[in-house]
């Protein structure tokens, strides 16, 4: 077993989180494959979102945020005093669930990963971002309005700038919170397809409130209720087969 | 019930009447009074002129040296304001925690509150005789003593204005910078402050607006000598003290001499008019653009 360990691109070790006195994960563990995607399902407030932010800390901000257990990604302790978040951060990127693009043009949304490294050499740069935007099939789009805001893109666009904007400093796994739950049929299919394309290069993890897409998507899937995990497994097995009646239930839809 | 309603919509109403009237009176009168001066003294000559001496035998009327008077004093109080005041609005929303800005807050508005008269004594006792320590050549009354003080002064209207522009900043977007690797400081400067570059800004504009109709502290300090330079080591004049200067020496109502503070409260009165106006602009483009 413990030998093992180094196989696993994540895992996560006897996880309990609170938020105050409130306990919203309990004693969830798990390993992830790298180059898979894992999609988290469960009601709303089950701790989907809570437990996806462990993986690049974001939790830990929130003031009465409190942890206990640990996560590992390729066999190293994220919660280790000599990690710096800011460098986990950028091996583990995060697409949020309403697009967030900077309020800059289009380039300058996908430099800034590299900006803030100190990277600013034009040639680079544009290699970066012509490479990301590849990447997230924006490129043909937006290739001649590289300087526009990218606040006049449409929804859709914005989110795969965001996914773009993530892709530019070459993290190794990513975390998508609903990445599409905002978006219209097209755009969530453009999604999903972007999706399976980057499972080659990357590990993801999403979060989706939508079965089909969890379905499409996903090679395995944890349900979440009320905290725990409840069943956690290859996709196709868990939709078709679940062992447990409450992701049965879920999955059917008779309750969530 | 009903006649106690009535009376207080028909006092409500007479106040509002009252406040407009008076803004209306003061504007005609800065008008009529500057029409009557410019009858006399060209426009030509009142911009270009570079010297102003109303009270002297040989009489000039060029506004510039009074002008300059003001930008420089503005300038440097802009210069100590905004940098201070944005570090602060930064330091307060990003870094602090709760508890610390709820004290920290009404203290800076108490800066607001401090007698500006108080301001100037202080710039004339405290702050010249210290910097005379740093530039010994420096004048007794001067620009920059002054011009410091009034940044002062207006670090919280900088500070304040700042900070509400930078909470309006949408959460997602720190996430966004957070989540790509930044440290705080390259999100507070990199992202927030961008973000809410039009608030600032109108802060800003709202500040300098200030620092232009200061009265009392360059009055005080600055000295009372119409000069066109931009030294900020020598005895100056700005626009208000100028007025103040006149308005309490002996010189003859309605003669020229006694008119020119009605030229030269039209200028102010302009000057302030359009920044306020520009600040109000940007201020409301940039409630839009997140509502
Ligand atoms: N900042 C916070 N402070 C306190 N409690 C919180 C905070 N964020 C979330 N919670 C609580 O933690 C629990 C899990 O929230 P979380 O956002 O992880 O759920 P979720 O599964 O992502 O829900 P949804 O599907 O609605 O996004 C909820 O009960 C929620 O109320
Ligand atoms: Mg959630």
């Amino acid at each position: 077993m413990k030998d093992n360990k180094n196989s696993y691109k994540l895992q996560v070790k006897n996880i309990n989180v609170y938020y105050g006195h409130n306990k919203v994960l309990k004693n969830v563990s798990m390993h992830i494959e790298a180059n898979t995607v894992t999609a988290f399902i469960g009601p709303s407030g089950c701790g989907k979102s809570t437990y996806l932010r462990l993986f690049n800390r974001m939790n830990d901000y929130i003031g009465n945020f409190r942890k206990e257990g640990d996560v590992f990604i390729d066999g190293r302790n994220i919660y280790d005093k000599k990690i710096e978040v800011e460098e986990l951060r950028k091996t583990v990127g995060m697409v949020f669930q309403k697009p967030n693009p900077f309020p800059k043009t289009i380039y300058e949304n996908i430099a800034y990963g590299l900006r803030i490294q100190g990277i600013n050499k034009k040639n680079l740069l544009d290699e970066v971002v012509e490479h990301s935007l590849k990447q997230a099939v924006l490129w043909d789009e937006v290739k001649d309005e590289l300087k526009k805001s990218a606040l006049e893109l449409s929804g859709g666009q914005q989110q795969r700038l965001c996914i773009a904007r993530a892709l530019a400093v070459e993290p190794s796994v990513i975390l998508m919170d609903e990445p599409a739950s905002a978006l219209d049929p097209i755009s969530t299919s453009k999604i999903e397809e972007l999706i399976f394309e980057l499972k080659k290069n990357y590990t993801i993890l999403i979060v989706t409130h939508n079965m089909h897409q969890a379905g499409r998507v996903s090679d395995k899937t944890g349900f979440f209720y009320l905290g725990e995990l409840i069943e956690f497994g290859d996709t196709k097995e868990l939709f078709t087969n679940p062992s447990n009646e409450r992701t049965e239930n879920y999955i059917t839809g008779r309750f969530g | 019930m009903k006649i106690s309603e009535k009376i207080i919509e028909k006092g409500l109403w007479l106040s509002a009447f009252i406040t407009v009237v008076t803004t209306v009176g003061i504007i005609w009168v800065l008008f009529s009074e500057s029409f009557t001066f410019f009858r006399e003294v060209s426009l030509v000559d009142f911009f270009t002129d570079t010297q102003w001496t109303p009270l002297f035998t040989k009489k000039h009327f060029g506004i510039l040296p009074l002008l300059t008077g003001t930008l420089l004093t503005t300038v440097i109080a802009i210069a100590v304001a905004l940098p201070v005041g944005l570090t602060i609005a930064v330091y307060l929303n990003e870094y602090a925690p709760k508890n610390l800005t709820r004290v920290v807050k009404p203290l800076l508005e108490v800066l607001a509150a401090i007698p500006t008269v108080v301001y100037g004594f202080f710039a004339l006792i405290v702050v010249t005789p210290f910097l005379q320590g740093i530039f010994p050549g420096m004048a007794g009354f001067n620009a920059l003593s002054p011009g410091i003080v009034m940044g002062i002064m207006i670090i919280p209207f900088v500070s304040s204005l700042s900070e509400d522009a930078l909470r309006a900043v949408p959460n997602s977007l720190r996430e966004a910078s957070y989540g790509i690797g930044s440290t705080r400081f390259q999100t507070a400067f990199k992202v927030l402050v961008p973000a809410a570059a039009s608030g600032i800004i109108a802060s800003v504009i709202l500040a300098i607006s200030r620092a232009i109709g200061e009265t009392m502290i360059v009055a005080i300090a600055a000295g009372q000598q119409p000069r066109l330079t931009l030294n900020p080591m020598v005895p100056i004049e700005t626009i208000t003290a100028y007025i103040v200067q006149v308005s309490l020496g002996d010189v003859p109502h309605g003669s020229l001499e006694y008119k020119t503070i009605f030229a030269a409260g039209l200028m102010l009165f302009m000057l302030t008019f359009v920044l306020n106006n520009i600040s109000f602009w940007i201020n409301r483009r940039f409630r839009q653009q997140y509502e």
